[in-house]
C-alpha cells in the first residue's frame, strides 16, 4: 500500500511556522518514514506543476501556513485545496490571521506611503514606489505580485478542515495533529487540534489564581518587577489565559511574561477579542461605570491587545474606510 | 532579439527572492535583477501599539531570527525610556543572544550555503544539499549539529519562554532572572557550542581550503565587489553582536565612520526602485550613485564578511586566531571576496561560541536583580543588534504614554540589497554568455546572493535544502524558448 501523501505550504508568513516543524528535530524521522512529502518548497523540489498535476484530492492531508494578501497566495490555496482531502491552517496567520493581521487596522495606501515616502532615512525625492509593472526594456517588463489591502485567513479564501493554533503551533500539538491523521483517528471536521480549555487550565500558577479576581488597576509588564510565581492577571497584568485555548504549557507564563493569546479561543467562542475583553471586564473591582471606564484607560492599546492575532478572524475583520476601492 | 530570463526561485512564491536577467541580441547579459516580491508593512502598523509589545511584534518579521527583532526593539525600548538594565540583564540577553547566533550560523552553514562548498560548486544538482553534505562528511556529523541546534535552541526558550518569538525583553531588563541550575545547563551548552565551531572551522579547513579550485572561486572576480563595509563593534573595535558603535570602513579599508545608533539618521539613508518591494540603503554623506562599487558610492554591505571588514579583531582568543589566519589567507583587509563570507561566518560561530562560555561562567547571570523600572517619559528611542544577516536599526516615536506614534526599521539583509543585486547581476553577467545556461551556472548565479544568507521573505531561510529554480527563456514575442529545471 501507498503512503498518504503529505504537503505543506506557506503563504504570507514569517518562517516561524516553518522553523517549527524543523524543531520536531528527532521527532520528524517516524512521520517521514510514514508518509510521502509531495510538495514543500523550502525543503522539496517539487513545483506548483507538480501539484497541478495530481488527481484532486490525491494529497492527504495539507498544512498552510501564514495568511493570505495577494492573488498569488489565494490561488496556491485553492489548487491545494482542490489537492487535498484535508487542508489544515497552520498556525495563527492562517488561523485567524496572526499579528500581520493587524496590518488590517491600516490600508494598503498609508501602508506604502509609510514605508517609500515618509520614513526618516528615505532618499527618495521622485516618490518612487515599486510598481505591479515596470517597463525595462521595448516591450520587456518586470512585474511584481500586487500587495492587497486587506489580510484575510485561511478559511475566508478556502474551506478549511482543520486548524493548528498557536504562533507558532507548539510542537507537541503538530506531533499529536500529525499522528491523529496517519491513525485516522480525526475529530469533526472545523475542530482545532488543541486542547478545548481555557490557558489557565494548564498553567503552572493556576493555584495563585483567586476564585473571584479583583483587578483594581491595570498594569504594563515594564512598570512593575513580575513576581515569578503569583498568577499574573492577579498581579494586574492583562494575562489573557483565561480567555485562550491552552495546549502551549504556558510558554510565555514560563518566562514570567503573560499570555496575549496566539492560540485563540476555545470552540464555544466565536469573537476571540469579545470574549479576552469579557473575561478581563469580569475581573474588574469596579461597580460603577465611572470607575470601569477609568480602569479600562489603563489598557493602552484595547483593539491591538485583544485582537493581537485575530483581527482578520474577528467581526470587526478590519478598520472602516470610505476611501475608493477599499472594503469595509 | 532580446531575450528574458526569468529565474522565481519558488514558482513566484510571495515572500522571496527572484531573479529576471535580461538578455541583448547576442544573448549575453544586459542586466540581471534580483528582487523582492514583498512587503508587511510593520513600520506602519506598529503605529499604536504600546511600545512595550514591540519586542513580540516585531520577531514576527521573522520566525528564522525572531531573537534578533526582539533584541534590537528590546534595547531600543531602553533607549526610549532612558533606562540603563542591571548589569545581570544586560549579559542574559547578550548569552541568549550568543546562543542565537551559534544556532543560526549552523543552520546557514551546514544546510544552506555549505552544500556549494563542502560537496562542491559543480557537483551534480542531487548532490549539492544537506544529503551531500552527510555523504561526503558523515551521517554523525548530521546528527551533531541537528543535536547541537536542539540544545542551544532549548537554552533560549528556557531563558525567553519560547525560541520562535521569545517575550522575555522589557525596557530596563528581563521578566525573569536564572536560577543556579539553569546556569549548568548553559555552561553545557557552551561548551559544546566552543568544540562544535572548532570542528567547523577545521572543516571548512580540510574541505574547502585545501581545495585550490574552491580557494580560486572564492576569491574570482566575478564574485567581487569593492564597497563600504559597516558593523557593530566594542569599544575595541572588536566585533560585538549585541553592543557597541556603529563603524563604517571604506572600500580601501580605513575607517570611515563611527557612530552611536542615535545618530544613524545622518549615516543610513534608502534609496527606491520601482521594480523591487525591498528598498536599497546608502550611506547618506556618501550618496547614491546607483549600483556601483568603489568609493564614490554609498553602496555598503554587512553581515560576516563585512563585520570581520569593520572590526580590528575578535574579542576572544580562538576565533581571533580564526581571524588572522583568515586575513592572511585571504590577501588581508578589507577582503572583498563575497563567497568569503561563509568562512567569515564559522569564525563569528566560534566567537559566539567563546563569548557564550565566557558569559554563561560570569557568576553574575543568576544575579537576581535584572530589573531597573523605567521612571522617564518616553518620547524617541533607537536600538541596534548585528543580527546573523546584519545591522538591524529599530526606530520608535511614542506619546507619553508610550504608545508607537512613528516606527522606522532597517532590517538586516535589506542593508545588503544594493550589494546583493550587484552580486547576482554581475555574477550573471560573468557566467552567461550566448544565451547558454545550465545547471552548473545557475548554482552559481545563486551562490553570489546564497553566501549573504540573504533572509528576504525570512522563510526562505526556514529549512534545508537549496532555493529550487525555474529559469524561463523567452524570446521577444513571449514565446518559451528554452527551460531549465534546478530543482532543490
Ligand atoms: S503563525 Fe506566527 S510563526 Fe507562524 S507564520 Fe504566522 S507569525 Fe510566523
Ligand atoms: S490568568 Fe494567566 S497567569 Fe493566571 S492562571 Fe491564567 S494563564 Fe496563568
Ligand atoms: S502563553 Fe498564550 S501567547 Fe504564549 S504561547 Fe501560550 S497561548 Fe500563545
Amino acid at each position: 500500500m501507498s503512503k498518504p501523501k503529505v504537503a505543506f505550504y506557506w503563504c504570507a508568513s514569517c518562517g516561524g511556522c516553518e522553523e517549527a516543524v524543523v524543531d520536531l528535530a528527532e521527532g520528524i524521522l517516524p512521520v517521514v518514514e510514514a508518509v510521502d512529502i509531495v510538495f514543500w518548497p523550502v525543503a522539496l523540489d517539487f513545483k506548483r506543476s507538480d501539484v497541478e498535476a495530481m488527481a484532486d484530492g490525491e494529497i492527504a492531508a495539507c498544512f498552510v501556513n501564514g495568511a493570505i494578501r495577494t492573488s498569488e497566495q489565494e490561488e496556491m490555496a485553492q489548487l491545494l485545496r482542490r489537492k487535498a482531502q484535508l487542508l489544515i491552517a497552520f498556525g495563527s496567520c492562517a488561523h485567524m490571521g496572526g499579528i500581520p493581521g493587524l496590518a488590517n487596522f491600516k490600508d494598503r495606501d498609508s501602508i506604502l506611503e509609510r514605508v517609500y515616502q515618509e520614513v526618516p532615512t528615505i532618499g527618495n525625492p521622485e516618490k518612487t514606489r515599486p510598481q505591479e509593472e515596470t517597463p525595462i526594456d521595448g516591450d520587456e517588463s518586470l512585474t511584481l505580485p500586487a500587495f492587497s489591502n486587506t489580510v484575510r485567513t485561511l478559511d475566508q479564501t478556502v474551506d478549511v478542515d482543520y486548524y493548528l493554533p498557536g504562533c507558532p503551533p507548539p510542537v507537541k500539538l503538530i506531533v499529536n495533529a500529525v499522528t491523529a491523521i496517519l491513525e485516522g483517528k480525526l475529530p469533526p471536521k472545523g475542530t482545532v487540534l488543541a486542547p478545548d480549555k481555557a490557558l489557565c487550565d494548564e498553567c503552572p500558577r493556576k493555584e495563585t489564581k483567586p476564585e473571584e479576581m479583583k483587578i483594581e488597576q491595570f498594569k504594563r509588564p515594564h512598570q512593575i518587577i513580575i513576581d515569578p510565581e503569583e498568577c499574573l492577571l492577579a498581579q494586574g497584568l492583562l494575562c489573557l489565559g483565561p480567555a485562550t485555548r491552552s495546549g502551549c504549557e504556558a510558554a510565555c507564563i514560563n518566562g514570567n511574561m503573560p499570555c496575549t493569546g496566539c492560540l485563540g479561543p476555545t470552540s464555544r467562542v466565536k469573537d476571540y477579542g469579545a470574549k479576552a475583553l469579557s473575561a478581563i471586564a469580569s475581573s474588574l473591582e469596579a461597580d460603577d461605570e465611572q470607575t470601569i471606564a477609568r480602569l479600562m484607560e489603563g489598557i493602552v492599546d484595547p483593539a491591538g491587545t485583544f485582537y493581537r492575532y485575530s483581527l482578520p478572524a474577528s467581526l470587526l475583520h478590519r478598520r472602516r474606510q470610505t476611501t475608493e476601492g477599499t472594503e469595509a | 532579439m532580446s531575450q528574458t530570463i526569468v529565474i522565481d526561485p519558488i514558482t513566484r512564491l510571495e515572500g522571496h527572492g527572484k531573479i529576471d536577467i535580461i538578455l541583448n541580441d547576442q544573448g549575453n547579459v544586459d542586466r540581471a535583477y534580483f528582487r523582492v516580491p514583498e512587503l508587511r508593512g510593520f513600520e506602519k502598523f506598529a503605529e499604536g501599539r504600546p511600545a512595550e509589545d514591540m519586542p513580540q511584534i516585531t520577531s514576527r518579521i521573522c520566525g528564522v531570527c525572531p531573537t534578533a527583532h526582539h533584541m534590537a526593539s528590546t534595547k531600543t525600548l531602553d533607549d526610549l525610556y532612558k533606562v540603563d538594565p542591571p548589569p545581570a540583564a544586560k549579559k542574559i540577553r547578550e548569552m541568549v543572544y550568543t546562543c542565537f547566533m551559534v544556532e543560526d550560523h549552523a543552520l546557514h552553514f551546514y544546510f544552506l550555503g555549505g552544500p556549494d562548498f563542502v560537496v562542491g560548486p559543480t557537483a551534480p544538482k542531487a548532490e549539492r544539499n544537506i544529503l551531500g553534505v552527510l555523504g561526503k562528511v558523515g551521517l554523525e556529523i548530521g546528527k551533531e549539529v541537528i543535536g547541537l541546534r536542539k540544545q542551544i535552541r532549548d537554552l533560549i526558550s528556557l531563558a525567553g519562554g519560547k525560541v520562535i518569538h521569545p517575550v522575555f525583553g522589557l525596557p530596563g531588563g528581563i521578566s525573569k532572572a536564572l536560577t543556579a541550575e539553569d546556569q549548568e545547563k548553559f555552561i553545557a551548552g557552551a561548551n559544546h557550542a566552543v568544540e562544535f565551531g572548532l570542528f567547523s572551522l577545521n572543516l571548512f579547513n580540510d574541505v574547502v581550503l585545501k581545495n585550490p579550485d574552491y580557494v580560486g572561486h572564492i576569491t574570482s572576480d566575478t564574485y567581487t565587489h569593492e564597497t563600504y563595509y559597516m558593523g557593530l563593534m566594542d569599544e575595541n573595535n572588536k566585533v560585538n553582536f549585541y553592543d557597541g558603535q556603529i563603524r563604517v570602513v571604506s572600500p580601501d579599508g580605513k575607517e570611515f565612520v563611527k557612530f552611536p545608533v542615535q545618530q544613524y539618521l545622518e549615516h543610513v539613508a534608502e534609496h527606491v526602485e520601482p521594480w523591487s518591494y525591498v528598498k536599497f540603503p546608502y550611506l547618506a554623506t556618501v550618496g547614491w550613485t546607483g549600483f556601483e562599487d568603489g568609493i564614490k558610492s554609498g553602496v555598503y554591505c554587512v553581515a560576516p564578511l563585512a563585520r570581520l571588514n569593520a572590526s580590528d579583531g575578535m574579542a576572544t582568543p580562538k576565533a581571533q586566531e580564526a581571524y588572522e589566519l583568515y586575513n592572511k589567507t585571504l590577501g588581508g583587509k578589507p577582503v572583498h571576496h563575497t563567497l568569503a563570507n561563509h568562512w567569515a561566518r564559522l569564525i563569528e560561530l566560534l566567537y559566539a561560541a567563546e563569548r557564550l562560555k565566557e558569559l554563561a561562567n560570569d557568576p553574575d547571570i543568576i544575579n537576581p536583580d535584572v530589573r531597573t523600572i523605567p521612571t522617564a517619559t518616553p518620547e524617541e528611542g533607537m536600538g541596534v543588534v548585528e543580527a546573523p544577516r546584519g545591522t538591524l536599526f529599530h526606530h520608535y516615536q511614542t506619546d507619553e504614554r508610550g504608545v508607537i506614534t512613528k516606527a522606522n526599521l532597517i532590517v538586516a539583509t535589506q542593508n545588503n540589497a544594493a550589494r546583493i543585486a550587484m552580486s547576482v547581476d554581475k555574477a550573471a553577467r560573468g557566467l552567461i554568455k550566448n544565451g547558454k545556461v545550465d545547471d552548473g551556472i545557475l548554482n552559481m548565479v545563486e551562490m553570489a546572493f546564497r553566501a549573504y544568507d540573504p533572509c528576504h521573505g525570512c522563510a526562505t531561510h526556514a529549512l534545508p535544502g537549496q532555493m529550487p529554480l525555474i529559469v524561463s527563456i523567452y524570446d521577444q514575442q513571449h514565446n518559451l524558448l528554452q527551460e531549465v529545471r534546478r530543482d532543490g
